[in-house]
């Protein structure tokens, strides 16, 4: 990685240089839960997805759920990583009331996914790639509520037993932006998988992050880590604060404690939540009640083959096939359902070749610039792929001029309707017919001869006529022909 | 009626069928014998009522003809089983008055099969005990007793309740569990029969857990026959316990009376210890030349890891007894002492909770998981359970079919008198036995001959896996050859 693609931060003594490496939790899009049939809906009824095994009921064992096992090894070849044909689950042992157990089931020596890559894009046209350590499973605990009472506190254990993967990154990251865009684009190829719905307001997508400085080229400093955030502009915030904090400390002569902090959105900062000492031994232990989780390379290549094209294969193809820029590519491919309007749209056209480029334009300027002004997302536009498409089509087979296709997408917009057919009922169509133009022009010479005599000496103004002319047919006059027409007749 | 509590479960089955005798008839013969027996405290909780109204049911099904195979038999069960809408401790005050709304596997596959619950039988605070004295609701006494002596002895541990009941002809057939055990000691202390079978024949599913990799259920019967019947409903693949093993069940009654000639049978000298009592000795003598009379082939053989399997069990088991006790926290069910925080509350629930014994092996078991001291212990310990796994592997590679060892180093002993100051002392009792749990074999003990003061002693077979057909084909012979054993009625 070249440092051209990080910031260093500046201090009294000089740069430094922040490394970062996250945990994301992201919650498993699945059913059921990762060792029990209970549901995995979110919301509900407190205690109302619990199955016996949720409730560590004396006696009571886990299964594997294996399409739990089937969207860890989708996400682990979505990530570029080493499937492990055998893992083994391990007990984490605590005591807290959200767990119900006394341990929580996850994968600590031999994790499911070994190490990866992801190609992660910056502002610019930057890149860097970042390291994947591993991804394992794991359960989810439940949820303390503390409002329901002025003296306890309830459990409610929804949640207690939902399948997670912590995928772990290297400590390649190396400021806020690309730790932001790290977790963007994992989020974005969670998504392409359909392993987790990257909710991060719903925690489906949850984040540790481990923050320490160093001076450039030094060995890596002391870390904290950041837990539980759900949000990318929180995570960019606390790691800018965090590294600041830490930087204070190191330059007036102090030392980094190695803890455990946490990030208040309100106040900006982060703050101790628990130090090194007061951190739990977890007293891990392959879990006896499961047998080693092992599975074929069939198994594996099978996944493989069914996986979705995600965004970075995408872009790609969209540049390589479509001559878009890499730029319009990466904004088209970032959410999995702006490719998937898209490339609706591509397929509805009547000529993708001719028309690719040009829907490219429509969807990012006039759709998403539409959307945003609404705050509107993509899965609830009013306008759709097939009317969006209907538009273009009438654009580039020349039946409407672009302004004109403007008016029409903001009728559709407004009001809805076919597109083609509301061109027709509303004399939208372009005017094409040369006679029916030639008039049109002719009056606007006679009507201006001065301008007329100057053209000849000021080329430009040609425009001039231009627009008097689209003007008086209502836009629907074809520019090229009335350019051509009106440079004839004036003799340029 | 009263006789009928001593017939054999082969013979009960007969007679039921035969309509000699219907099964409220032999239930309520039970019910009596244990409202009679009370001062065993080998039922922890009678259910009567229940069992009157499964006797009467299955009674129905008998008359209809469509009755399973053990049709109208009374059992009783361990209370370590999840019965539901039947209160289930596992001997412990932390599960206080727990009932469960879900039933075992193998109770459920036991009442499938037409058998009828007479209640929930004693056993050591979460099979943590090998006289059944660490029980909240106090120890069982053993039918038996020393010739003119008027001590009551313990049963063993921790099927103490099992074992008792069965002996004491207050149940035909009991369910069991052996984590190092628990099955096969107290059936020697009893003259009973019980086996546990190989890991992963029986589904764990809602038995209160001890030791997980170890924990396997089994029966405690009269006669070898009524064990293999019995074995025959409880075990079977379970989709809810991944651990067990989806191997077809064998008719086990098959193997009974079937040849064991030819079969050649390890004596280990490894189980030969120092100061081992002569009457000991003797046993495994006779039973060696019982085999060997009915045309098996004696053969010498190693186990060269055999001491260190005491040891290595008592940090594997109390380790994973350690998590698997974690859930016990007064949050969702069972106990709760309340206290400050929820630390406090943790702690005074748990330590009110749970027995001396218990709590030894929690601390034990946190002690050997913690940081800096599970490579040192657990993972060494892992180690040797390998080495122990692997001698029993090139013993019966070597063409051994069955392994004939003592099933303990001695006969019952008196409440209180063992193990007061040095719970190894007590630990001690499972020497022959806690390798079978390591190595996760299936092993029987069955009577074999009675010590000088008239004590039953028992002799144990270890089998290969899921080869638990041998044993009770050889269990049998030595059955046939030593005789049944039933101990004077003194409650």
């Amino acid at each position: 990685m070249s440092t051209a693609t990080h910031k260093l931060l500046k201090g009294s003594t000089g740069d430094w240089e922040v490394v970062i490496g996250m945990e994301i939790h992201a919650q498993v899009t699945s059913n059921s839960k990762l060792f029990s049939g209970a549901s995995t809906t979110f919301g509900g009824e407190p205690n109302s997805h619990v199955s016996l095994v949720d409730a560590a009921m004396p006696g009571m064992l886990p299964v594997i759920n294996e399409e739990c096992v089937r969207q860890a090894v989708r996400t682990g070849l979505g990530l570029n990583a080493k499937i492990n044909l055998r893992s083994v689950f391990d007990r984490k042992n605590y005591f807290y009331p959200d767990l119900p157990q006394g341990y929580q089931i996850s994968q600590y020596k031999s994790p499911v996914v070994g190490e990866g890559e992801v190609q992660v894009e910056l502002d610019g046209g930057r890149s860097v790639s970042i390291g994947i350590e591993r991804l394992h499973l794991e359960q989810d605990a439940g949820k303390l509520l503390h409002d329901q009472s002025p003296t306890m506190s309830y459990v409610d254990l929804n949640r207690s037993g939902v399948a997670l993967m912590e995928i772990v990154s290297k400590p390649d990251i190396r400021d806020a932006e690309q730790a932001k865009a790290y977790v963007t684009k994992l989020r974005s190829i969670l998504r392409y998988l359909g392993t987790c719905d990257g909710d991060m307001e719903k925690g489906s997508l949850r984040a540790d992050v481990n923050v320490s400085v160093r001076k450039p080229g030094a060995p890596l400093g002391t870390r904290c880590e950041i837990k539980n955030m759900n949000s990318i502009t929180f995570i960019g915030q606390a790691i800018e604060y965090e590294a600041l904090r830490q930087i204070e400390i190191l330059e007036d002569g102090g030392a980094i404690d190695q803890e455990t902090r946490l990030y208040d959105p309100n106040k900006g900062e982060t703050r101790s939540m628990r130090s090194k000492e007061e951190a739990h031994d977890y007293r891990y232990f392959p879990d006896p009640d499961l047998l080693p989780l092992e599975f074929s390379q069939s198994f594996v290549d099978e996944l493989k083959a069914g996986l979705p094209e995600l965004p970075d294969q995408k872009k790609t193809r969209f540049v390589a096939d479509l001559g878009l820029s890499a730029y319009d590519a990466s904004v088209l491919v970032a959410e999995r359902e702006s490719a998937v309007f898209y490339e609706t749209v591509l397929d509805k056209l009547a000529n993708r070749a001719r028309d690719g480029k040009m829907a490219a334009n429509w969807v990012i300027n006039e759709l998403f610039g539409r959307l945003n002004k609404e705050s509107r997302d993509i899965t609830d536009s009013p306008v759709s792929s097939e009317q969006l498409a209907a538009i273009i089509d009438l654009i580039g087979e020349g039946t409407i001029s672009g302004k004109i296709a403007k008016d029409l997408f903001e009728i559709v917009w407004q009001e809805g309707g076919d597109p083609r057919a509301l061109v027709e009922s509303r004399g939208m169509k372009q005017v094409t017919d040369l006679s029916a133009i030639e008039k049109v022009v002719d009056d606007i010479i006679a009507a201006n001869p001065d301008k007329a005599a100057q053209v000849k000496d000021k080329p430009q103004s040609l425009g001039w006529f231009v627009g008097q002319v689209m003007k008086s047919s209502g836009g629907k006059a074809n520019p090229q022909a009335v350019n051509e027409l009106l440079k004839s007749k004036l003799g340029i | 009626m009263t006789d009928l509590t001593s017939l054999t479960l082969a013979e009960a089955r007969k007679g039921l069928a035969d309509k000699t005798f219907t099964s409220l008839e032999l239930t309520d013969a039970h019910l009596s014998a244990i409202e009679a027996a009370r001062v065993l405290n080998a039922f922890v909780l009678e259910t009567p009522d229940q069992a009157r109204d499964m006797a009467k049911a299955v009674d129905e099904k008998i008359a209809k003809g469509n009755a399973g195979p053990l049709a109208g038999i009374p059992l009783g069960i361990k209370d370590l089983f999840a019965t539901k809408g039947v209160r289930t401790t596992a001997c412990s005050k932390i599960l206080g008055n727990f009932v469960p709304t879900y039933e075992s596997t193998i109770t459920s596959q036991l009442w499938r099969d037409g058998a009828v619950m007479l209640g929930k039988l004693n056993n050591d605070e979460f099979a943590m005990g090998s006289a059944n004295e660490t029980s909240c609701f106090g120890p069982v006494g053993n039918p038996w007793r020393r010739d003119g002596s008027n001590t009551t002895l313990v049963p063993g541990g921790s099927s103490g309740g099992s074992a008792s009941a069965v002996a004491a002809l207050l149940c035909m057939g009991a369910t069991a569990t052996d984590t190092g055990g628990s099955i096969r000691q107290p059936a020697a202390f009893t003259a009973t029969v019980g086996i546990k079978p190989t890991y992963g024949r029986c589904s764990r599913w809602g038995i209160v857990a001890f030791a997980s990799s170890l924990d396997q259920a089994g029966p405690i019967a009269r006669s070898t026959r009524d064990a293999a019947m019995l074995l025959r409903s409880m075990a079977g693949h379970d989709p809810k316990d991944t651990t067990s093993v989806d191997v077809a069940v064998p008719d086990y009654e098959a193997a009974i009376g079937r040849s064991v000639k030819g079969l050649r049978i390890g004596i280990p000298k490894e189980y030969r210890l120092d100061g081992m009592p002569a009457e000991i000795e003797k046993l495994w003598s006779e039973g060696a030349a019982w085999l060997k009379a009915a045309g098996a082939e004696l053969v010498e053989v190693s186990l060269p890891h055999t001491k260190y399997a005491l040891p290595a069990y008592y940090i594997v088991a109390p380790a994973e007894a350690s998590s698997n006790l974690a859930r016990y926290d007064g949050v969702r069910y069972g106990l709760r002492e309340q206290g400050r925080n929820i630390i406090e509350q943790y702690e005074n629930t748990r330590a009110e909770g749970f027995g001396a014994e218990v709590r030894r092996r929690v601390m034990i078991g946190t002690y050997v998981l913690s940081a800096g001291y599970y490579d040192a212990y657990y993972l060494r310990a892992q180690k040797v359970r390998t080495l122990i796994k692997k001698d029993f592997e090139d013993c019966f590679a070597k063409g051994v079919n069955a392994i004939l060892t003592p099933a303990t180093p001695s006969a019952a002993f008196g409440i209180g008198e063992k193990g007061g100051a040095d719970p190894v002392e007590m630990y001690l009792n499972d020497i022959f036995t806690v390798t079978v749990n390591m190595a996760g074999l299936p092993g029987i003990a069955v009577p074999a001959g009675k010590d000088a003061q008239g004590l039953p002693l028992g002799l144990q077979l270890i089998g290969r896996p899921f080869d638990e057909e041998t044993l009770f084909s050889l269990g049998e012979v030595i059955e046939q050859a030593a005789g049944r054993f039933t101990p004077a009625r003194w409650w």
